[in-house]
């Protein structure tokens, strides 16, 4: 796997240096995008600007398909999609997995790729590729900004560092939160060592009364810091009209929350949809599953807002970067966090998605939790030391 | 004495030409303001405009299939909810029995899916489907029966229970854990899915909907039972004058009303979709009341205004995605066509006449 991957990414990178050459060969290809929502949700248009950047630069025919759910409306719109004459055809979102899985029975000819999915590597359709990012790099870095401004607040004497605590607002208990949340609280946790996390789910990956009441609900709980794993402008409102600080995702929100807005992480995915193109238009085959990271331009961070970050935070920020890109950096390293009390010395995780949810894969290797390295979607889904989930109805 | 520019009386009932000849002049109007709207915001030529709409709903064999079956289901709601409005019961909760339908459906497919063999599990899913929905239109109608509750506001109420009922279901039955969706149920096993007819698999719904609608066009015009909710509908008095006993009428009726919702229901779920959301029903059931409406309640009829309606909401949707729309712009122009369309009923109905005569005085 390891191999297969460090091949994809030199792939990618040597393709990154003849994309311009490759322009006129892949006028031809037609893709088709399928988004969960539209503009309004920063996950979407994050997609949807990766998308246009990239069938822009390369020439080709691109067609976009907003609001459609994750139901049998994701099978129709793909396969009409592929019908109508689309080389690729690419969705956004989790639930639209297994209906892609459907279109690329019916459409073996067409290549259908898929976010954030998890059975392209088990469901053994050479047509049907899932991708990510290794965007808990990218959470970890947030997060030691997060932790700077804790440090900050504290020296200012607003709070003691027993009270250094942060608050989360998650979509889902799955695993793809988890690992992000964890990645962020990790990072906070690597500057400021006493920090502890309070984490709530809103059932929605975009609802902004639900994210604004749930940022509310953390800040009256004493939540410090606010961050969040759902898509829309609900939280950073909440914590701008609040005044308190926070970290966002999928894209800068400071134009809104000036006063408050510290950074954000994203998944540039213009790189993927690169790729994919070129594989298609050199008839090269689409890896199963493709993890970005830092390296592939795939895992960015905004620019840090001054007015809100402590001081010297892109500094740190630039350090870390480097010390993960350099590999002397793990993000979930057992000798930095504890799980029921103890290092965390086995983790068996769900890896091979089956209903049971049964562990199939070891993943602590070498001291560290390899996440994104046996499939491309997180699968670190523990409640590590520190971290206090406030409801798990979702 | 001031008087009115114009005024409005009721028309004696217009030749059938003259009706149809305002209906084709308001779609026509229609489409002028739709072409006009669309060009002024993306700068295509209007012919352009008109020539995706049709592509999306009838542009390849795959798109007249699609615009068919989703004509199917939406003439299914239709026809479920009519028996009802006929009665001048106003059920607006198809969409909560179809949602129910569906959910008895998705139950049957999850639990008894690798436990039962397809020829007994699919009768059992059929039976379910129906008694949910049945029971769901049954519940307010006993209501009405007994204690004359409001079914517009009762029915609609049910709706969100159907919701939420099955928001909890995708919860408890979601895959991956923590996820909250469904997925597609048994997507390798294949159980509890309807067969496909001849390789197509949208055709055996095509097929019930059609013997459906000939079926209740029948049942509603030739039958006595059809024939007491047309008394009870003129007027309930009469009905109990001449020893029609309304409340089972009512009862009666919209559990056939509800059933026929679950029936949309397991189609949409074992033979289409395969799983089930809150978007299930997606807004059909809402729908079905305009499509009923404007056929003026004859089953017939209603193949046309669904198909009106399903061509109207496909082409605009592949306006939206041709041109880089947002999805919403769909729904403006599906709005516009709507808003003339409904509009046009009001001429049909009404005559206006200027006050000529009064105009000259005031000079």
């Amino acid at each position: 796997m390891k191999k297969i991957l460090s091949l994809v990414l030199a792939i990618v990178m040597v393709m990154g240096l003849f994309a311009v050459s490759a322009a006129a060969e892949t006028s031809d290809v037609k893709v088709g995008f399928i988004f969960l929502h539209d503009e309004n949700s920063t996950y979407d248009l994050n997609f949807m600007n990766a998308a246009k950047e990239a069938c822009e630069k390369l020439g080709v025919e691109y067609v976009l398909k907003t609001n459609v759910p994750e139901g049998n409306e994701c099978y129709e719109a793909a396969a009409d999609m592929a019908d109508d004459g689309c080389d690729i055809v690419f969705a956004d979102s989790f639930g639209h997995e297994d209906y892609m899985i459907e279109a690329a029975k019916e459409f073996p000819e067409v290549q259908f790729c898929h976010a954030t999915g998890t059975k392209a590597h088990t469901e053994g359709l050479a047509n049907y590729h899932n991708a990510f990012a290794s965007i808990y790099e990218g959470r970890y870095l947030a997060g030691v900004a997060a932790g700077m401004k804790l440090n900050e607040m504290i020296e200012a004497g607003e709070f003691t560092a027993e009270e250094a605590k942060m608050g989360y607002v998650g979509a889902y208990t799955y695993a793809e939160v988890v690992s992000g949340y964890t990645s962020f609280y990790l990072g906070a946790k690597s500057v400021c060592p006493s920090v502890t996390m309070d984490v709530t789910f809103t059932g929605s990956w975009y609802d902004e009364t639900a994210e604004k009441e749930a940022a509310n609900k953390l800040i009256e709980g004493g939540c410090k810091l606010i961050s969040q794993h759902a898509d829309s402008m609900g939280a950073p409102t909440a914590c701008e009209n609040a005044g308190v600080p926070n970290v966002s995702y999928n894209g800068s929100t400071v134009d809104a929350c000036p006063n408050t807005f510290i950074v954000s992480s994203r998944i540039n995915w213009a790189p993927y949809f690169e790729y994919i193109i070129n594989c298609v238009a050199n008839g090269e085959e689409i890896a199963a599953d493709w993890t970005g990271n830092i390296a592939t331009g795939s895992v960015e961070l905004s620019d840090v807002n001054e007015q809100a970050a402590a001081a010297g935070t892109a500094e740190k920020i630039a350090e870390v970067k480097a010390a993960l890109e350099d590999g002397s950096l793990k993000v979930f390293d057992t000798t930095t966090f504890t799980y029921n009390g103890a290092a965390l010395e086995s983790f068996m995780a769900d890896v091979d998605t089956d209903p049971a949810y049964e562990g199939d894969t070891e993943v602590v290797v070498d001291g560290a939790v390899l996440e994104s390295e046996f499939r491309s979607a997180p699968y670190f889904n523990l409640t590590i030391d520190g971290i206090n989930l406030l409801d798990t109805a979702f | 004495m001031k008087q009115k520019l114009f005024h409005l009386s009721k028309r004696k009932e217009l030749p059938w030409y003259a009706a149809w000849a305002i209906r084709g002049v308001a779609i026509l109007l229609a489409l002028v303001v739709c072409g006009v709207v669309t060009t002024a915001m993306t700068g295509e030529d209007p012919i352009a405009i008109y020539k995706t709409m049709w592509a999306g709903a009838f542009g390849t064999s795959r798109r007249i299939w699609n615009t068919l079956q989703y004509l199917a289901l939406l003439l299914c709601v239709s026809l479920a909810v009519t028996p009802a409005f006929r009665m001048k019961f106003w059920n607006v909760g198809g969409e909560g029995q179809v949602l129910m339908g569906g959910l008895a459906t998705a139950a049957c497919m999850i639990l008894l899916g690798d436990k039962l063999p397809n020829w007994l599990l699919i009768p059992i899913m059929i039976v379910s489907a129906l008694l949910a929905g049945a029971i769901w239109g049954g519940i307010p109608a006993f209501f009405k029966a007994k204690w004359n509750t409001n079914e517009t506001l009762f029915t609609l109420m049910m709706n969100y229970v159907a919701t939420q009922l099955v928001a909890y279901y995708v919860i408890v039955w979601e895959v991956p854990k923590g996820s909250g969706k469904i997925g597609i149920i048994n997507q390798n096993s294949h159980a509890g899915w309807l067969p496909t007819i001849a390789g197509q698999k949208y055709l055996l719904t095509i097929l019930v909907v059609a013997i459906l609608t000939g079926l209740l066009y029948i049942y509603l015009n030739w039958s006595k039972q059809g024939y007491e909710i047309s008394v009870v509908g003129e007027s309930v008095r009469t009905a109990r004058y001449v020893g029609i006993k309304v409340d089972r009428v009512i009862i009666r009726t919209m559990l056939l009303s509800g059933a026929l919702c679950g029936l949309a229901g397991l189609l949409l779920v074992g033979g289409s979709d395969h799983t089930i959301t809150v978007n299930t029903a997606g807004g059909r059931g809402f729908t079905a009341v305009m499509v009923s409406w404007m056929a003026k309640f004859n089953p017939i009829g209603m193949i046309f205004t669904s198909l009106l309606l399903v061509f109207l909401g496909r082409g605009s949707s592949e306006i939206s995605s041709k041109f880089q729309l947002n999805d919403s712009f769909g729904d403006i122009l599906t709005g516009i066509i709507l808003f003339f369309i409904i509009g046009c009923e009001f001429f049909i109905s009404y005559k206006i006449s200027l006050h000529r005569a009064s105009r000259k005085e005031d000079k």
